[in-house]
């Protein structure tokens, strides 16, 4: 993990070594975590696989929204909430197991929903427009749900590690936000001044905004029709029932996430969008006390020929000019091309290797095509641990 | 000229721009650069962004935009792109003082968190509030004219178009009648009209297309119109039939004074061959885009990255009929 490695970095850059996370019987919970079209989703499925097959762990992949060639080569062909073993691994000697389950959002919001009250408030809870528009549109919904069936896998005790892919968010520090907004939400003051009336006594701490509540209630009426408002009250006091155990479990799964049996692993490509990203997520993680274990950045170009961009390019048209060598030309600018891509790439990633030079990184080459089979995702393990 | 057959803008008949894509495809440069493009000779254009990521801000290293339309580039022969982040409880105010003339009473409402609230628990209203603005500058006029030819929102990606799209049906659910639904109506009246056109930005991988073919039959079923298929970062096309042999790269070294050592002739080889083999891939994927039916457009990858000044190089792409 000391060792440093090669590549145009500024300074030597401590390389990821995902194999000691993977064997390790201590780590049970990795987050990858970054922004959309990194390649979270396969780097997930490929390190589960590859802690199943080489580290003999029995493990599960909590994927979120996976391309379509990709869920069905681990046999997740519906959305149904509960963890497939996905039988085509080759666990050998090792005696791992990989099982892998996609997210229903709604589905989850209803078993917690069903955990957290009757069954007769629950059927009016389901029934309220509010709660069926909130379960399946809220913008945080989705990764709070991916934290409720993290505690849930976690909670059931019955693997030795849970990978978790992480919702293709607006940006990557919703998953960790979107718990606390949804707590705060559930538990916040607007709700508490829509059911004050309705408490014992009727007078409240709330006298102060009163005023202002008024007019809420009026322009919400105007606005949206006393219906809306009725459906509205409805909901919020079905739901009081279960604050409590909705802010307890989000802080409960937060702790999870700050204990020394989880690892999150950044995912980024060599683009400033996703680099900047990362970053953010990275000066997060450290303010949440979370654990972060290294970065992997995906979609990396090399090149072993070491010759320039600009030579490179000055042979070719050199060449264009003798005329005769049309092959080894294109061959050179195809080679230009990349090496300039290469630079580019350098360049970009050093964002955050400059502003995090202690983060352990592991590049992984750029493949010529996607990843949709398990014989891919092993490859891609192979290449995560630069076997 | 405006309006001549020359115009290149010709291409871009709509009013209203609605740029999507999957995550990384690049749709806020593309967006930027049609803003940019429509605005040349002396129009005026305003680039809007709805998910305050900021995206507009970091692409012309500005300051983060506040929610106030601001002067952001000047375009070739004098025209001006405007920048907006559309932020969504400062649209509900901005509408509920529009409205119902609130004032103090609107702030006060915005410190107990009910702006927070409302868009929270209806979530599909935060999306008639963001499309909302977007719609009223596209038709709002001064003395007589409009103030904008055209507007290009950089929107959700891929994954969300439809539904940030279709205001009306997730209103619905929510608001039977009011100011509400007659907003979300008057919305979704624009989105559907020929006024608006929806385009899609890939790159020639997989996944991008995979989800630009979704979203073109998801949006075709809405009925909402689809403009373009742009395919971003397209390479030019090198080694299209040549087999390459290590011999005759050896040669081509020779003759242009470079080194022919082994590892030179076996490692550009290997660098051909799979720049071949990304290509094929390619090809097909552009064969299943074609299949869409769609206007293309393609636009270079630009190895330097993309800043302000390569902006033009897009915006040149944009406007070239192909």
């Amino acid at each position: 993990m000391t060792e440093p490695v090669r590549s145009g970095y500024a300074r030597p850059v401590p390389s990821l070594d995902v194999d000691r996370i993977l064997a390790d019987p201590n780590v049970r919970i990795v987050v990858c975590c970054g922004s959309g079209g990194v390649g979270k989703t396969t780097t997930a499925a490929a390190l589960a696989l590859r802690a199943a097959e080489r580290h003999g762990r029995r493990t599960v992949v909590l994927t979120i929204d996976p391309a379509r060639r990709l869920a069905q080569s681990l046999g997740l062909t519906e959305l149904d909430n509960t963890p497939r073993q996905v039988k085509e691994i080759d666990a050998g000697e090792a005696g791992g197991e990989l099982h892998a389950m996609m997210l229903d959002m709604k589905r989850t919001f209803d078993e917690v929903v069903l955990t957290h009250t009757d069954p007769v408030r629950a059927a009016e809870i389901f029934a309220n427009p509010f709660y069926q528009a909130m379960s399946s549109t809220f913008s945080g919904t989705q990764e709070y749900m991916a934290m409720e069936k993290l505690g849930q896998l976690h909670a059931r005790g019955e693997w030795d590690l849970i990978v978790v892919d992480t919702p293709p968010s607006r940006s990557a520090l919703d998953f960790l936000d979107a718990p606390a907004r949804l707590a705060r939400f559930l538990d916040g003051r607007m709700l508490r001044l829509l059911l004050a009336p309705a408490r014992a006594g009727g007078r409240s701490m709330f006298t102060l905004v009163t005023a202002s509540f008024n007019v809420f209630t009026k322009v919400v009426q105007k606005i949206i029709g006393a219906q809306l408002l009725t459906d509205l009250s409805g909901f919020v006091a079905a739901l009081d029932s279960m604050f409590g155990g909705f802010r307890q479990r989000a802080e409960q799964t937060y702790r999870i996430l700050q204990a020394r049996e989880t690892a999150f692993l950044l995912v980024a490509a060599p683009e400033p969008d996703a680099v900047r990203e990362a970053a953010f997520f990275a000066r997060r993680l450290s303010e949440e006390r979370m654990p972060l274990a290294g970065l992997v950045l995906n979609r990396v170009h090399h090149t072993a020929v070491d010759l320039s961009a600009e030579r490179t390019l000055a042979a070719a048209a050199e060449l264009d000019e003798l005329g005769g060598h049309e092959a080894t030309a294109e061959a050179l600018r195809v080679h230009a091309a990349l090496a300039q891509q290469t630079a580019r790439e350098q360049s970009v990633a050093a964002v955050f290797t400059d502003a995090f030079p202690g983060v352990p990184t592991v590049e992984v080459t750029a493949q010529p095509a996607d990843i949709h089979d398990v014989d891919g995702l092993r490859t891609v393990g192979d290449a995560l641990s630069r076997r | 000229m405006p309006g001549s057959e020359q115009d290149p803008r010709a291409a871009w008949p709509a009013r209203l721009h609605v740029v999507t894509g999957k995550g990384g495809t690049g749709k806020t440069s593309v967006a930027a650069a049609l803003a940019l493009g429509l605005a040349a000779g002396g129009r005026r254009t305003l680039l809007v962004e709805v998910e305050g990521r900021q995206g507009i801000a970091e692409l012309f290293e500005t300051e983060p935009l506040p929610y106030e339309e601001r002067r952001i580039a000047t375009a070739a022969g004098g025209g001006e792109v405007r920048a907006l982040a559309v932020d969504a409880e400062l649209a509900l105010l901005e509408y509920l003082d529009l409205f119902y003339k609130l004032g103090a009473a609107g702030r006060a409402l915005r410190k107990v968190g009910a702006i927070d609230f409302a868009t929270t628990i209806a979530p599909g209203m935060r999306d008639v509030l963001l499309t909302g603005k977007v719609k009223e500058a596209t038709t709002r006029t001064a003395e007589g004219r409009r103030v904008y030819h055209a507007v290009v929102l950089d929107a959700p990606p891929t994954g969300r178009i439809g539904r940030f799209l279709n205001v009306t049906a997730e209103t619905a659910r929510l608001a039977k009648m009011g100011p509400i639904k007659t907003q979300s109506e008057g919305v979704a009246a624009l989105l559907r009209s020929p006024m608006t056109s929806v385009h899609v930005v890939t790159l020639l991988e997989e996944m991008p297309v995979q989800e630009t073919v979704d979203a073109i039959n998801e949006l075709t079923a809405l009925g909402i119109p689809i403009g373009k298929l742009i395919v971003n970062a397209t390479r030019p096309p090198l080694l299209a039939d040549a087999r390459v042999t290590q011999a005759e790269l050896r040669r081509g070294l020779a003759a242009a004074g470079l080194p022919t050592e082994r590892g030179v002739v076996a490692g550009l080889h290997a660098e051909a061959k799979a720049h071949q083999t990304r290509r094929a891939l390619e090809e097909s994927l552009r064969l299943d885009l074609a299949e869409l039916g769609r206007p293309m457009v393609e636009l270079p990858l630009l190895p330097e990255g993309v800043d302000r000044a390569s902006l033009d190089k897009l915006t040149a792409a944009l406007l070239t009929p192909q």
